[in-house]
């Protein structure tokens, strides 16, 4: 089927020539994906183009990376190679079967498909081809190896001694980062969890919640942990029932103690990275700090009725201690004034009666004992103010006007009455 | 929880449900039957369910119901027993009920139909749940088309009360074409179907057209009268006719004999479709004489014939219905439990032409058991909604959204030798998008959409002489020429003419045709870069 050119006379890319016919309205059977998906596009009113987009958004299935039977194939030892078949218990069944990437980690199909990679490379059939006969050791090897791994019972047993799975705590007397140390060894542990899932060691960040959960995880760790693997073979025979009893027994026994043994290994080992958490320090200290936060908060309102009280207690001291000074000075000053005011009365006096001397008593040389007690009766009359005014009319004043200031005030004096009489004035 | 797919027939209901592991499985109930008879008996006080039930019509046929699924929530007086429906004539007979419609009268105790159903509703819910383990919530049944607004509402409150939450009803051969062509794959094929269901009492036909994965039921026929039952009868009156031959005495005239006689015949029958030769023995048919005798497939079949030939005629008549011919019917799907019958199937393939695909168990072996595929489709349809809640699904079934519009004739482009390049089928329903790839034949080319036209192109075939076996057979059809008719459509009305430029010679140009929900028309072609685009 091909389209035709096109016909001579035809322009433009598009011409409308007729309409369909008439539709004919039916119902359609609400059955089956295309009429849900009719439905969801009628229903939300999508186009075709819409509805394939999100159609196609839904479809998209993940591709499978794994880059097929090609990552079993790993290089096994030259030691791994000779194993005798007899003691193939001692090797590593994982890398027997090339699975040292996945250990307990493989599922069942990658077990199968990594058996037929060893399988195809180990067969006898090839290893005679290539020269030399009974070359079927390893191979007896990988059988074992497949049986124990793929049946479930076994691989527990197996996993349960496959030291290479399991990740060495620190060493005690090296330094090292608490997570980046511990966290992969608890990991490794998990997997004989019964209980799942299993916590993790978290980081710093790791609430206090999650920090004891952890702890108490591991605190009271369910293991599955069995020891079967290493048991010593019991005889086959019936020959002998009393040896195969003992030989039992023995492994029972041994069973019990590498049991017991493995549990307080791991919990001893909880213990230390317990001991050595550094968050269980620091919410120690948190713990510390919030206490005494607490306590502080508690005891604030006393504290506070205390300081209330001291600041009392100080001002009102304060206050005493002012006044006190407040008295003390006033006191001082009181006499001061006094003594000045005594001085100044003094230096009046001495005003009033050198006035005289120096005038020499207003030239009555005669009768000086008259004025000099007229003087001192005068100054005895006089309050402060009057002797001061007077004394300050009297210096440098000369003779006429002194005793003219004299006799004023003396007879202002006995006019009121103060002075009885006077000799002179 | 989970949701299983129930059909529930008049003879036979069947369960299916999804597995755990994604796989579909139809269900066995604990006798181990998987088409678990529609029979319900009441010996004393114990209630007797499915094949159970069935082995009572011998001893107690009056206390035995079967053939009540079409009684539902109909009214007794509109029920016309002589001609709209068949039961049993052995058997508990329907009688008007309290309420008006059809009850059983049980040790003097009338039971309606409704109570009826929930019965045998509750022991399908229960050995579904005894299969699967879980409790089962929701179910989709299948029903006849022809299944009234009022029979529908009632069946869902039956199953309601039953403990069964019907999260959908769907029509029994729509679901049966589900079935079909998911278990095919082939969903998105634009093909035109008859699906005949041939049951036990009654047979149905539908012609469904599947455009991009919807189906369309263009027309419908019901016989009431028609199915294995008549088949079985025709057995019964064989095997009579000989046993008075031989032993002087009518079995028919006894109701026990007659019974014996049906059950052996329906074994026998069921037997001859799988071997070509079945014997039939009773002890103490009538009068105390056993009975043991032989049957060939070739006599079953000339005993049957006028039964064949009806339904024959009966497929035929849903053809002429969708104002189709056997031309247009692409492939023809025979479901319900009279399919397994080899002549049947020889019968529908003789009236169609070579080129449609008749799918009946006896004609190709791997398809799954015809009895199987309305319990498949239900489940099917059930696993499918099962994670939507009940209004999304009522609002799916909305008539806004079920009734649709569909294109009358085929839209196609004409190529470069004047032929018709169909690109949406007639029938289909719309909005649709196709697309379509076509080469090049210059560097600038013409598309021009046209609806197509039907015709029929004959085509006589010369018989060939290649080899003596060839010429021997040939023998039987040289007195007229071999012609061959074949459904050609060819450009009729115009609808829009689209030039492409610069695509180079010998490149594909991709045509997408939409038709969006108003019907309108747009055509784009795309090649590499170029994109030329027109509206109608």
């Amino acid at each position: 089927m091909s389209l035709p050119a096109i016909p001579s006379g035809f322009s433009g890319d598009f011409k409308s020539v007729s309409q369909l016919s008439a539709s004919i309205k039916r119902p359609i059977e609400p059955v089956g994906q295309y009429f849900l998906a009719h439905a969801t596009r009628t229903l939300r009113g999508h186009t075709w183009s819409e509805f394939e987009k999100i159609e196609a958004e839904k479809n998209v299935t993940v591709v499978d990376e794994s880059n097929g039977d090609e990552e079993f194939n790993e290089d096994q030892s030259a030691e791994l190679l000779a194993t005798d078949p007899r003691h193939w218990k001692e090797c590593d069944l994982y890398a027997v079967l090339g699975l040292t990437k996945y250990r307990h980690k493989a599922t069942e199909d990658q077990i199968r498909r990594a058996h037929r990679v060893q399988v195809l490379k180990h067969h006898p059939d090839k290893k005679s081809a290539s020269g030399g006969l009974d070359q079927d050791d390893f191979f007896k090897v990988i059988q074992k190896a497949f049986e124990t791994i793929l049946d479930p019972v076994k691989r527990r047993q197996f996993d349960s001694v496959d030291t290479n799975a399991d990740v060495p705590p620190p060493n005690v007397k090296s330094t090292y980062d608490f997570y980046e140390a511990w966290g992969p060894f608890f990991e490794s542990e998990s997997r004989f969890s019964n209980r799942q899932p299993v916590p993790s060691l978290g980081d710093s960040n790791s609430t206090k919640e999650e920090v004891e959960s952890f702890y108490k995880f591991w605190h009271n760790f369910d293991s599955w942990k069995t020891f079967e693997f290493l048991d010593e073979d019991v005889p086959d025979d019936t020959a002998n029932r009393d040896h195969k009893r003992y030989i039992e027994k023995k492994n029972n026994n041994a069973r019990k103690k590498r049991k017991t043994e493995d549990t307080k290994r791991l919990a001893d080992l909880v213990k230390r990275a317990n001991a050595e958490d550094p968050r269980i320090k620091k919410f120690k200290e948190d713990e510390k700090a919030e206490k005494a936060k607490k306590k502080w908060e508690r005891e604030a309102g006393a504290r506070k009725a205390a300081e209330e009280a001291k600041a009392k207690e100080e001002a009102e001291a304060k206050a005493k201690k002012e006044a006190e000074l407040a008295a003390q000075q006033s006191k001082e000053s009181g006499k001061k004034a006094k003594e000045a005011a005594k001085n100044a009365k003094k230096k009046n006096k001495r005003t009033v009666r050198s006035a005289v001397k120096d005038n020499a008593y207003f030239g009555d040389e005669s009768k000086t004992t008259a004025i000099d007690a007229d003087i001192e009766t005068l100054i005895d009359a006089f309050d402060d103010v009057t002797l001061g005014d007077v004394a300050a009319k009297l210096t440098g004043a000369d003779s006429a006007t002194a005793k003219q200031v004299l006799t004023t005030i003396a007879s202002e004096l006995k006019s009121s009455g103060k002075i009885s009489s006077l000799k002179y004035f | 929880m989970a949701t299983i797919g129930i059909a529930f027939g008049n003879s036979t209901s069947s369960i299916a449900a999804t597995t755990k592991e994604g796989k579909l499985e139809v269900i066995a109930n604990p006798d181990g039957d998987r088409f678990i008879a529609s029979a319900l008996s009441y010996v004393g006080e114990d209630e007797y369910h499915g094949a159970q039930a069935i082995a009572q019509l011998v001893r107690n046929p009056d206390t035995t119901i079967v053939n009540f699924r079409d009684f539902i929530g109909l009214e007794f007086d509109s029920i016309d027993f002589e001609t709209s429906s068949s039961y049993s004539k052995v058997s508990c007979k329907p009688v008007k009920g309290s309420d008006g419609k059809v009850a059983y009268s049980i040790n003097g105790e009338l039971i309606s139909v409704d109570e009826v159903v929930k019965r045998h509703l509750k022991q399908i819910k229960l050995a579904a749940e005894d299969y699967i383990g879980l409790d089962i919530e929701g179910c989709v049944i299948s029903i006849p088309t022809n299944f009234t607004i009022e029979q529908q509402k009632s069946l869902i409150s039956i199953a309601k009360s039953a403990g069964l939450e019907v999260k959908q009803l769907i029509k029994e051969p729509s679901g049966a074409l589900l079935s079909h062509l998911v278990s095919k794959d082939s969903l998105s094929e634009d093909k035109i179907f008859v699906v005949a269901d041939i049951g036990g009492i009654r047979s149905d036909a539908a012609v469904i057209s599947v455009r991009g994965g919807i189906l369309t039921i263009l027309a419908t026929v019901h016989d009431y009268k028609l199915g294995g039952d008549k088949l079985d009868d025709c057995l019964v009156e064989f095997f009579a006719k000989e046993f008075e031959k031989k032993y002087k005495c009518n079995p028919r005239k006894n109701e026990r004999s007659l019974a014996k006689l049906k059950a052996a015949c329906i074994v026998t029958k069921k037997t001859l479709s799988n071997v070509q030769t079945s014997t039939i023995s009773i002890d103490s048919l009538a009068d105390g004489y056993d009975f043991h005798s032989t049957i060939n497939r070739l006599r079953f079949e000339l005993v049957g014939r006028e039964v064949f030939s009806q339904l024959t005629s009966f497929v035929e008549s849903v053809v002429l219905k969708a104002g189709l011919e056997t031309i247009d019917i692409d492939e023809v799907l025979l479901v319900g439990g009279s399919s397994n019958i080899p002549k049947l199937a020889s019968n529908i393939q003789f009236i169609f032409p070579e080129s449609t695909i008749i799918s009946a168990p006896s004609l190709d072996s791997k398809l799954p058991n015809p009895n199987e595929l309305i319990c498949r489709g239900s489940s099917l349809q059930a696993s499918m909604i099962e994670s939507f809640d009940n209004e999304e699904i009522e609002e799916s079934l909305q008539p806004i959204i079920v009734n649709t519009q569909h294109i009358a004739k085929p839209i196609g482009i004409k190529g470069s030798n004047g032929e018709f390049i169909q690109i949406i089928s007639r029938e289909t329903a719309y909005p649709i998008r196709k697309s379509i790839k076509l080469k090049t034949e210059s560097n600038d080319v013409f598309i021009e959409l046209y609806e197509g036209e039907r015709t029929i192109k004959e085509t006589v075939i010369e018989s060939e002489k290649l080899s003596d076996d060839e010429e021997e057979e040939d023998d039987y059809s040289d007195e007229e020429p071999d012609v061959v008719k074949e459904l050609v459509y060819i450009p009729g009305q115009l609808l829009g003419q689209l030039a492409i430029r610069g695509v180079g010679s010998g490149n594909e140009v991709e045509v997408i045709v939409n038709i969006n929900k108003d019907g309108k028309l747009q055509i784009t072609a795309r090649s590499g870069e170029v994109v030329v685009k027109g509206e109608i």
